[in-house]
């Protein structure tokens, strides 16, 4: 299939549309996450969050994933981000700039993210040069793929995480209630 | 019961005897005595039994081995001839009577029943060493016998000379037992095997590759134990023990274990010429050296333990003549009149609540109130100063006949030197031992009427006879009234003594509180132990050759015409001095007497006693007292010789303090030194912990970084060398 | 398409996540990136997915658990954090150093070395924190106690 596939494409220098879009969202959800870990106002990491994790959810669709993109908003965007929000105020976080949002620590986290990046992105370039992926065929990610996927091979797990989800809440109920005196 | 089966109770009685008693002492206490004394006599029944059907015939040998032990076997084995089954006869005697005496003399000691225990197991100790016909096994005994000398010596250990006598005890006598130990494995190595019969063999055939070496190795050990000189000092200050202990240890049994180990292994010896004179130069200065010290010390048991050691050489000087009759039957009648000399002097220490003969020269009514000690004693020291008919005369004779004839070059293997050398210095010894005999009953056993002609009819009569084998010196004992000088009652010259006793001062009308009477039962024993003493030596001498090698033992014309008239020479210059030194006595008054109650048990006088002498009269042994006769005679030597000839000052700077220089390097070495590197081992991983604790701050950040950035350096080199 | 946008891509979120997990202050921002770097193992998982054209689609469900448990993960963590700033007054990571190796000197227990650095802000809030301190200590006993 990687010899089907490298033969249709030509290579880098003549992207299709499908990549241009790609790469354009790419760069803005990776703008986006950037700005989530270096803004020095709480919130504003909330939102900026939003937006690379929208820009996940397009990168979904044009990978042909619908359903997971669909999941991504509904939970990350629609949920996750308001609980993070919640938390923020709940424990009184600073509206405004706060100087100190970074700890001491970030001189050696930028020395080691810029380290692992680049490694990582040597490693996968080195690795995937001339492999493209074929996205002109039945669609991979339709909403009824995947649950026939799910419902069919992937049934246990899914039970079983909804055992995981049950005990989660349980415990996040737990912690957070306050004791009575 | 066959005869190795009864041979082999003896010793096993008083063992379980012993074992009995350190199991029992505290629960059952009134088993105590039945089980520390009834063993023993019948162990005593037993060897009588055993030596009446062994009696003159051929030795009796019975083996038992129990397991192979490795090159050489070592066996259970029985050795029963004439001299074993003798020894073992007087080891039952001396301890039936000292464990009698015990019950007496440490009537209310709490630690009685350890103390009876430990006699009980010493006695089986010294029975198996008699018994036994392996070296192993009687190395066996012979090391229990040293660790319970350690623990009977040390017996009074609240007391300070207790507990350094017993320590240098065990010391000195182990310091011999090393080389003791390997001339054993020598004997065994050239002989193949450790049973004494063997070893025999093999020298007689001349299988003893190096004679000399081993024999002296040997003697090492013998002279530590038989405390010869120069490893006699323990002796002297063992006498820290109770008095019991004393005459069953350090007089009557253990000390001859040396003598008796080296009679057995005669042929050894005399396969080496060089062993024997080391032997017979080792017995000669001994002997006259003890007498020495003997005539200067103060405290009776010291005198009496000088004489032990003195007597000892002369056993000695036999066996280095070659004569082993002779030294076993001075043994034996030796071992019968110090046990009796030592259980004597301690019924006369607790009526005169002193151990200072300088003290008890100064009481009038001592002899009244101890008249059987004080007879026993005279009767002991007779024998000791070897006057006829006593016991003693007959076996030193048999000493010196030997000698005599070595001296003639008439024995083989002797050389004739060493015979004069034993015979010259055995001779004058003769004379020293008699004038110390005659001074220490002159001062502990003849009061001295003090201005005070009214108490001439309660002593006089006891007084007369004074000194009965003697007999010239004691008629007239105090022709001088001295009534010049008025009472003077000696006072107390140290008031840091442990409080004047009213009996110590001669007092007129004497306390009717103060200790009068020595208990019966030790009474007794001393009159059981005064037959053996006059009768022994005189009955056996012509029998004893049947039991032994077959040599006479009875006197000759010249020895004991020479040795007598020396002994009674010296008698009557201790009489001499003693006379002389009477009016000192009467104006230096001296002494002190222990404060205890009339009834307290004797031990307790004697811990006491024992205790106090330095404080009181500025030595352990020894007594500035310008009555002494001892120091008229001597003269410039008194002072030397109180101290033991400074031997201990000497082993003191030659060993003591080389020795604890060494240790105090070893300390500086060991604590400087060494540690130092410990340290510094210890130190570096400290040094690197600091700076990993230095890592630990507790925050998760810095930990995940440090964490991502190994997997990231891991990445890189799996992807770079991949 | 090209395998190597997504991958890139990939990588580089998830460098990002890596970089706010290690220099954030706030555990909620800690939080934030930890999802981040989620969603970048996500979007791995669907473009392999895509590309190897599964028959079973391993790589989505997967996805899709992921995100249930990144759901439940951030729900736990939340809660954990509002649990740490009830006590302690702050929810800076770089405070929580109950951890730490006592230095040498200081007299503060190895329990509690963290009490002594956040005391300004622990005194305005009214729990106290001695209490659970406590707690933790009994347990800690308990726990010793258990074992031997």
């Amino acid at each position: 299939m990687n010899a089907l596939a490298a033969g249709h494409h030509p290579g880098f220098l003549s992207p299709t549309g499908v990549e241009i879009t790609f790469v354009l969202v790419g760069l803005a959800t990776l703008g986006a996450a950037v700005l989530t870990v270096s803004t020095r106002q709480l919130v504003h990491a909330a939102l900026w969050l939003v937006v690379a994790l929208g820009g996940l959810a397009v990168e979904y669709l044009l990978l042909t994933a619908e359903f997971i993109a669909w999941v991504q908003v509904l939970i990350y965007v629609g949920s996750v981000v308001v609980l993070l929000l919640f938390g923020l105020m709940l424990t009184k976080a600073p509206i405004g700039r706060s100087p100190d949002a970074d700890s001491g620590n970030r001189p050696v986290a930028l020395g080691v993210a810029v380290a692992a990046a680049a490694t990582l992105v040597w490693v996968v370039v080195d690795a995937f040069r001339t492999t493209w992926i074929d996205l002109h065929g039945v669609v991979q990610g339709s909403s009824r793929a995947t649950g026939v996927s799910l419902f069919r091979h992937w049934v246990l797990p899914f039970e079983a995480l909804s055992v995981l989800l049950l005990a989660a809440l349980v415990g996040a109920i737990v912690l957070s209630r306050r004791e009575e005196k | 019961m066959t005869l190795t089966a009864l041979a082999a109770l003896v010793p096993l009685l008083p063992f379980l005897g012993g074992a009995a008693g350190l199991l029992l002492g505290r629960r059952a206490p009134g088993f105590v005595r039945p089980v520390a004394v009834l063993p023993t006599a019948t162990a005593f029944v037993l060897a009588a039994i055993v030596a009446a059907r062994q009696g003159t015939g051929a030795p009796t040998d019975a083996a038992h081995r129990l397991a192979t032990t490795g090159s050489i076997p070592i066996d259970l084995a029985l050795h029963l001839d004439g001299f074993s089954v003798l020894i073992a006869l007087l080891v039952g005697l001396v301890a039936t009577c000292v464990q009698l005496y015990s019950l007496s003399y440490l009537r209310d000691d709490p630690r009685y029943p350890s103390y009876a225990a430990l006699v009980s197991l010493f006695t089986a100790a010294m029975l198996l060493v008699v018994y036994t016909g392996d070296l192993m096994v009687l190395l066996v005994g012979w090391e229990i016998m040293g660790i319970c000398s350690y623990f009977l010596v040390g017996h009074y250990w609240e007391t300070e000379p207790a507990r350094t006598a017993s320590l240098k005890a065990f010391l000195v006598t182990k310091l011999g037992d090393v080389p003791f130990l390997i001339g054993v494995f020598a004997l065994a190595t050239d002989a193949g095997t450790f049973r004494i019969s063997g070893i025999l063999d093999a020298a007689a055939h001349g299988r003893l590759q190096h004679p000399t070496v081993t024999a002296l190795l040997l003697l090492a050990g013998v002279a530590g134990k038989s405390a010869q000189f120069p490893l006699h000092t323990w002796l002297p200050d063992a006498m820290a023990g109770p008095t019991p202990v004393s005459a069953l240890i350090h007089a009557a049994t253990m000390v001859a274990a040396g003598i008796y180990l080296v009679a057995r292994l005669l042929p050894v010896f005399t396969a080496s010429t060089a062993a024997l004179a080391v032997l017979a130069a080792m017995a000669a200065v001994t002997m006259i050296g003890s007498a020495l010290a003997a005539l200067a010390q103060d405290d009776i048991k010291r005198v009496l333990a000088y004489s032990t050691i003195g007597q000892l050489a002369y056993m000695a000087g036999a066996l280095a003549v070659g004569n082993r009759d002779a030294a076993v039957f001075h043994l034996l009648s030796h071992g019968a009149f110090k046990a009796l000399l030592f259980l004597a002097a301690g019924a006369l220490i607790q009526v005169a609540g002193t151990n200072s003969l300088a003290a008890m020269s100064r009481m009038d009514d001592l002899a009244r109130r101890a008249p059987d000690a004080r007879w026993t004693l005279a009767i002991g020291l007779a024998a000791l100063a070897a006057l006829p008919p006593f016991s003693g005369f007959f076996s030193k004779e048999s000493v010196l006949r030997a000698a005599e004839h070595a001296a003639n070059g008439d024995t083989a293997h002797v050389p004739s030197a060493v015979g004069w050398t034993v015979l010259i210095a055995g001779l004058l010894t003769a004379f020293l031992t008699a004038t110390y005999a005659a001074r220490l009953f002159l001062l502990a056993g003849v009061p001295p009427l003090i201005g005070r002609p009214a108490a001439a009819p309660a002593a006089g009569p006891a007084a007369g006879p004074g000194e009965p084998a003697a007999a010239e010196p004691s008629p007239a004992p105090q022709p001088k009234p001295s009534a010049e000088q008025g009472p003077v009652p000696p006072a107390d010259p140290a008031p840091a003594a442990p409080g004047p006793d009213p009996s110590g001062a001669p007092d007129p009308d004497p306390d009717p509180g103060i200790r009068t009477g020595v208990p019966p039962l030790m009474t007794g024993v001393l009159w059981v132990l005064a037959v053996p003493t006059i009768a022994f030596g005189g009955l056996t001498y012509r029998s004893l050759p049947d039991w032994f090698d077959g040599l006479s033992l009875g006197p000759a014309l010249v020895t004991s015409v020479l040795s007598t008239g020396l002994a009674l020479v010296g008698v009557l210059a201790a009489w001499a001095a003693w006379q002389a030194t009477a009016a000192a006595r009467r104006s230096v008054p001296i002494g002190a007497v222990v404060a205890v109650p009339a009834d307290a048990e004797p031990e307790l006088v004697e811990a006491e006693a024992i205790e106090s002498h330095e404080e009181i009269y500025g030595d352990i042994g020894a007594a500035d007292d310008p009555g002494d006769p001892g120091r008229l005679l001597l003269g410039p030597l008194h002072r030397p010789a109180a101290h033991g000839f400074h031997l201990d000052a000497v082993y003191t700077a030659l060993f003591v303090r080389p020795v604890l220089a060494a240790a105090s390097l070893v300390r500086f070495l060991d604590r400087d030194v060494v540690e130092t590197y410990v340290q510094g081992a210890g130190a570096v991983p400290r040094l690197l912990g600091a700076a990993v604790r230095r890592a630990q701050t507790g925050n998760v950040q810095t930990y995940l970084s440090a964490l991502l950035a190994g997997a990231v350096v891991l990445a890189v080199l799996v992807a770079v060398g991949g | 398409m090209h395998l190597a946008y997504p991958a890139v891509l990939a990588s580089l979120l998830f460098c990002v996540g890596v970089y706010g997990v290690l220099a954030r202050r706030n555990a909620i921002l800690v939080l934030m990136s930890v999802e981040l770097m989620l969603n970048a193992v996500n979007l791995n998982l669907v473009a392999f997915d895509v590309w190897l054209r599964d028959t079973l689609h391993a790589g989505q469900a997967l996805t899709l658990f992921t995100i249930t448990i990144a759901a439940a993960e951030i729900g736990l963590g939340l809660a954990i954090v509002l649990l740490v700033y009830r006590n302690r007054g702050s929810s800076d990571i770089d405070r929580l150093t109950g951890l730490a190796e006592p230095r040498p000197g200081s007299s503060g227990g190895p329990l509690v070395p963290g009490a002594a650095a956040d005391e300004d802000t622990a005194d305005e809030n009214a729990t106290p924190h001695g209490t659970t301190d406590t707690k933790a200590t009994e347990k800690a006993n308990e726990k010793a106690e258990a074992s031997a």
